[in-house]
This record gives C-alpha cells, structure tokens and sequence, in this order.
C-alpha cells in the first residue's frame, strides 16, 4: 500500500534530544520487545528530573543500525518518552546517510523493511525474532528451469530499451514521426521472425502469446470452416491451451479425435492418416513437447496433411530458435510462436498463418483491424521489437546452442544414470530435443525429490500444471506407470547453462535421490529382492 | 577505411572480455565470456579482408551492447545465485524482520536503493 510517511523532528526535555520518528501502517509491524530499542538507543526507562516516565512502549520496530524508529499509527505523539538519539550513539556521518536512504527508499516505495548494513544484531535481540543470522546473504537458486520461461537475452533488452524509454509512438499512428518510427520497428521485427521459420512477413501476426496463438489458430480455422468442415484432430500431448481449445470446440458442436502416442512419445503416422476424414479441418501437433521433449515428425506430418487438403498447424513455442524450422519445407500452414521460450520478453508471441494457399480465420478478437484484421489491438512495440531481436540473436546462435546444449544434457544423464540405478529417461532417446529432458527416479517421491534439491530450480512437469496434485497428463499418455510418473522430474539447460551448474546438479541430485530411497521401504524391499508387483496390500 | 590488423582484432577481444566480466548475473557473465571466446577462436583463420570487417563491426556493436546491459544489470541488484563467486546481494540482515515471517525484500524493492 502506498505510504504517506510523516516524517517528524520533535524536541523533548531540556536537552533538546531528537528523534525522527515515521507513522507507518500498525499491521505491517512486528512486534518486538522494548528491550532491543533500549538497548540500542539507550532509553532511559526509569524518569529524570524533567522530564514524565514514559508509558509502556507501544510495539514498534527499529532498524539497527540507522537508529529510526518507526511507531504505529495508533501511537500518541503526546506522550513524551526520554530517548537518547542514535546520533549519541553512532558518529552522525553514519547515521544521516542511513536515515536519508531509509526515507528515500520509505516514502518512495510501498511499506518494506530496509536493512542498512551490515550489523548483526547484538545479543539483546529476543529468541523469538530470529534464529542466529546468517553467516552470508541468502543466494538464489540456479535456474534450470528453461521450458517453463527463459532469461531475457541481453542483445534482446537492449533493443527493447529505446522503444521503452525514447520512441513510445503508437505504431498505428499515421501522422506523427512517433508513430512511424515505432511502425518500422515494428516492421522490422516481422521480418526478423519471418526469416527465422522461412515466412514472409505478411504471413506473421503477433499476439499475446503461444496461447493466443494456438486459440486463433485453432478456434479461428475450426469457425471459419464449420459449415462444411466439422473435425479436428490433435494428439494427447498438447499443451493446455490447444486440449482446452479442442474442448471448448466440442461444446459448440465439432468432433474432435484425440490421438493417442506410442511409448516413445511420438504419434503413430499410420493412426493419423486413418483418422483423418472428409470433413477434417485441421490437424495440431506440437513440433516439441514441453514436458518430455519429444520431437514430433512434422515434416511427414505435413507431407500427409498436404495430400489430404487438411490444415497444418502445430504448437512450436518451444521448437522454434532452437531447432531449424521451415514452414515451406514442412508444409506447416499455421505455427505458434512464443517470445518468452526464446530468450525473449513475456507477453508476446506471434502466429503464422500461410497465404498461399490462402488459410482463412475467424477473428477472435474485434477491435481496430490490426494485424490484418486477425488480432485487433495496439501492437505493444517494445515487446515485438524484443520478439524480434530474440529471433534474430536465436538464427545467429543456433547452431553453437545446439552443439553445446546436447554435450551438456548428454553430461547430465551420462553422469546421473552410471550413478544411480532404477532411472528412466521419459520420452524418445532419438527425437528428442536435448534441452529437455525428463527423468523420472523409482522409488523416489518427484515433490520430495524438488522440495530437497531447493537450490536449483526445477519442475515436475508443466507449470500450468503444476497446481494439480495429479501426474502430468503428458507422462500418463505416454503409458508410465503410476508411481513413475509421479517420480518424475524436468531438468531444462539453456543457452545461459554452465558446466558447473549442470555438475552441481548432478551432484545434488544423486545425493537427494541415495538419501530419499534409504529411506523408503519400497527400495528396502527392491533390495531384499521382492518383486513390488507381486504384494497384495491391504486395504484398511 | 583501412582494413583491421591483428592488433586491433586482438584490442578489442580484450576490452570485450574486460567488459564482459563486469556482469553481476553469473549466466549472463559466464555466457558473455564464453561467446566471446568461442566465436574469436573460431573465426581466427578467416582470410578475407570484407569478411573480417564484417565481423569487427558486428564485434564492436556488440561491445556496445554489453558496455550499456553491465551497469543496468549490476545497477538492479537481486540476491546473488548459488555458484557466484562475487556477492552482490543486499541480505535481509535485518533480524526484525525474519522473525515476523514476513517474506524477503524482493530485488525490486531494494535495487533502487544503490547500496
């Protein structure tokens, strides 16, 4: 909440002592004893001649070394209390720049504790407030994460920079030099995706991200075609957005088939050829999956949709800048593309929709006809222009991610399978995008497993999933049995990984895994040579 | 514009690699050393005069870049990551506050505070 803070000098006694003081909002506070700011301040608790005996303090908090007290609002500046200042206590060159920094940073922001320097408190501070401090800062965790989102690339903010602080123009203003600027940047960035998957850039329209993307892409064709056209068919290994899209479309009347993949992850060629009818308007594969990292044979599948007139699309939010994508050579006719998965800003991404053939979409979104009248809205600049900047930096790089990305996923299972044993890798060895992998430890509890390596950052599965208590659809669809699939765990390297962190983790990850399976009973059992498979367990 | 000698090639891979460490973030640091090392090592036997003009101008720009992310980078402080050998971080040492379980000052909060 923002904070009006007061800030009062107010004489007390005959020795004209000081105190600052600032009024801050009471439940923000935490109670401490009185006995810490007396120690701190020297507050005489007993009366002197002169002046009346302070009342019992009401809570407040002190921050140490500065010597600013903050009271609750509730507290009465009427009532006089004797305190030395701090200014008698520390040298005043100290304590004025901490003072001026805390109502600096205190009227500016909204209400936070600062802590100035770097003090440990003395032993006066009460049990209750704090166990012995820390002997160091607390350090964050190391992200290997980068399925779920990824580091803004620097290249890519600072393209982004001008557009945020200088060239603010609305791109859809015809009759400034504002808006023409932005407009070019704008343009500019098209072409830069464009380039990137083998596009034109009338065939690019930015949205709001992958989601957007895959909602315009398949609601929109699906909309578009109804009269005539009734079905669709995606895989069971979508993302969210394109299963729940699907869904949305069957409670308006369309059929949809979803086709189940083999162990591997990958679908069955000969299956999708069989589904795929006379009234299909649209096939959806997602080109990598986000969970498992499985490849998808998108170029036959393009091949097949193109001998059957059926529409192309697939999910490549986390293929594209990665691996070498061309619409024309896969015969992809609409591709989701996501800025946040590629080094790039959140909140944008964009869709490929082909001209020749033509694809037609039903707008979801009515406005201004921006975007060619497919995705009305003001285009945020800074954001494409960032979207561009990833792509272009991701076409440069690719190939020196690639090569350095798969020698330090094979590092990580190489030296995480010869030291464990009972380890599964999920998902296709072959077609498999290196950066993902996911690896599912038996007999280890997956939460367990995270909660333990709490200094790196990684996931079970999808993180629009990862609320739900149950194992990941993904793993369920590819047939892994139960408690496997709720071992599992998703390790992401980027282009930012190092060496050392993947060895640390490694390292981590063993030590976690031997120590959690000492203690389960399950592995006990596995020692002792009892096949799990064969115990009848009770049912109380 | 004459074309750029070894000298010169070698000046500026090492005002890149100088300005490379100045990075707080450890992924960008490591990265950007990295990069830089690995692309000047492997277009060390380019011949063609264009070709390493080319690749000087992309080279400085770049050096460019980095000379304006350091300092924004470093200027926004956040918790140092595990693995950093240089401690950036502003610690929550106010012992007050952990008492209460309140949560930690979030970078945002205490980045503007330069201390």
């Amino acid at each position: 909440m923002p904070l009006r803070a007061p800030v009062q000098t107010v004489t007390f006694g005959q020795k004209g002592l000081h105190l600052l003081w600032l009024h801050v909002p009471s439940k923000r506070l935490c109670p401490l004893e009185p006995s810490f700011l007396r120690y701190h301040l020297n507050i005489n608790s007993t009366p002197s001649a002169g002046t009346l005996s302070p009342s019992p303090l009401p809570p407040f908090t002190a921050c140490q070394v500065s010597g600013v007290v903050f009271f609750p609002l509730r507290f009465d500046p009427s009532i006089p209390y004797t305190y030395l200042t701090s200014s008698q206590i520390f040298p005043s060159a100290l304590w004025m720049p901490c003072v001026h920094s805390c109502l600096r940073s205190y009227l500016a922001t909204p209400f936070h504790f600062l802590s100035v320097g770097d003090h440990a408190p003395q032993s006066a501070v009460p049990a209750d407030t704090a166990a012995a401090p820390e002997a160091g800062p607390v350090l964050r965790p190391l992200y290997m994460d980068v399925q779920a989102t990824t580091p803004l690339d620097p290249r890519v903010l600072d393209a982004m920079l001008p557009y945020l602080i200088n060239y603010y123009g609305n791109p859809h203003s015809r009759t400034h030099a504002y808006g023409w600027e932005s407009e070019a940047a704008m343009e500019r960035a098209r072409q830069q995706v464009a380039s990137l998957i083998g596009a034109d850039p009338r065939e690019i329209i930015f949205t709001s991200g992958a989601t957007e993307s895959n909602n315009i892409a398949i609601k929109g064709v699906a909309r578009f075609y109804r009269l005539r056209k009734k079905h669709l068919i995606t895989t069971q290994t979508e993302h969210k957005c394109v299963l729940d899209s699907c869904r949305s479309l069957e409670a308006e009347g369309f059929q949809v088939t979803y086709l189940p993949v083999q162990k591997s992850g990958i679908i069955d060629l000969k299956e999708l050829e069989a589904a795929i009818q006379p009234d299909t308007s649209l096939v959806s594969v997602m080109t990598v999956n986000n969970e498992i990292g499985v490849k998808q044979p998108i170029a036959e599948i393009g091949r097949i949709c193109s001998s059957r007139k059926v529409y192309f699309h697939t999910d490549a939010a986390q293929a594209v800048g990665k691996i070498p994508l061309d619409v024309n050579d896969m015969k992809i006719d609409l591709m989701s593309i996501s800025g946040h998965k590629i080094y790039g800003p959140k909140g944008v991404g964009a869709i490929y929709i082909r001209r020749r053939p033509r694809v037609r979409v039903e707008a979801l979104q009515s406005g201004g006809g921006q975007e060619r009248g497919m995705r009305s809205g003001t285009v945020p600049t800074p954001l494409v222009v960032g979207l561009g900047a990833a792509c272009e930096v991701a076409q440069q790089e690719m190939e020196y991610d690639h090569k350095r990305i798969s020698k330090l996923s094979e590092r990580l299972i190489q030296n995480i399978m010869k030291s464990l044993p009972d380890v599964v890798m999920n998902g296709d060895p072959e077609h498999h995008y290196p950066g993902c992998i996911n690896l599912s430890f038996a007999y280890v509890e997956g939460e367990s497993l995270l909660m333990a390596l709490k200094d790196v950052a990684l996931s079970s599965g999808s993180a629009c999933t990862s609320a739900s208590l149950e194992p990941s659809y993904v793993l369920r669809a590819i047939g892994t049995d139960e408690d496997l699939a709720h071992s599992s765990i998703r390790f992401g390297i980027g282009r930012f990984t190092t060496e050392e962190e993947v060895d640390y983790t490694v390292e981590k990850c063993i030590q976690h895994v031997k120590r959690l399976r000492e203690m389960s009973p399950l592995w006990e059992m596995v020692q002792d040579g009892i096949d799990l498979k064969s115990i009848k367990w009770t049912q109380h | 514009m004459a074309a750029s000698s070894r000298a010169q090639v070698l000046d500026l891979y090492r005002a890149m690699l100088r300005e490379s460490k100045r990075f707080s973030a450890y992924n960008y640091r490591t990265y950007a050393v990295r990069r830089i090392r690995d692309a000047f090592r492997e277009n060390k036997n380019v011949k063609d005069p264009v070709e390493i003009q080319t690749l000087v101008n992309k080279a400085k720009r770049d050096l460019g870049i980095i000379r304006r992310q350091c300092p924004l980078s470093s200027g926004i402080k956040s918790h140092a990551q595990g693995l950093q050998q240089r401690q950036h971080a502003v610690g929550p040492g106010c012992a007050v506050w952990k008492g209460c379980g309140m949560e930690e000052p979030s970078p945002k909060i205490m980045g503007h505070l330069n201390l």
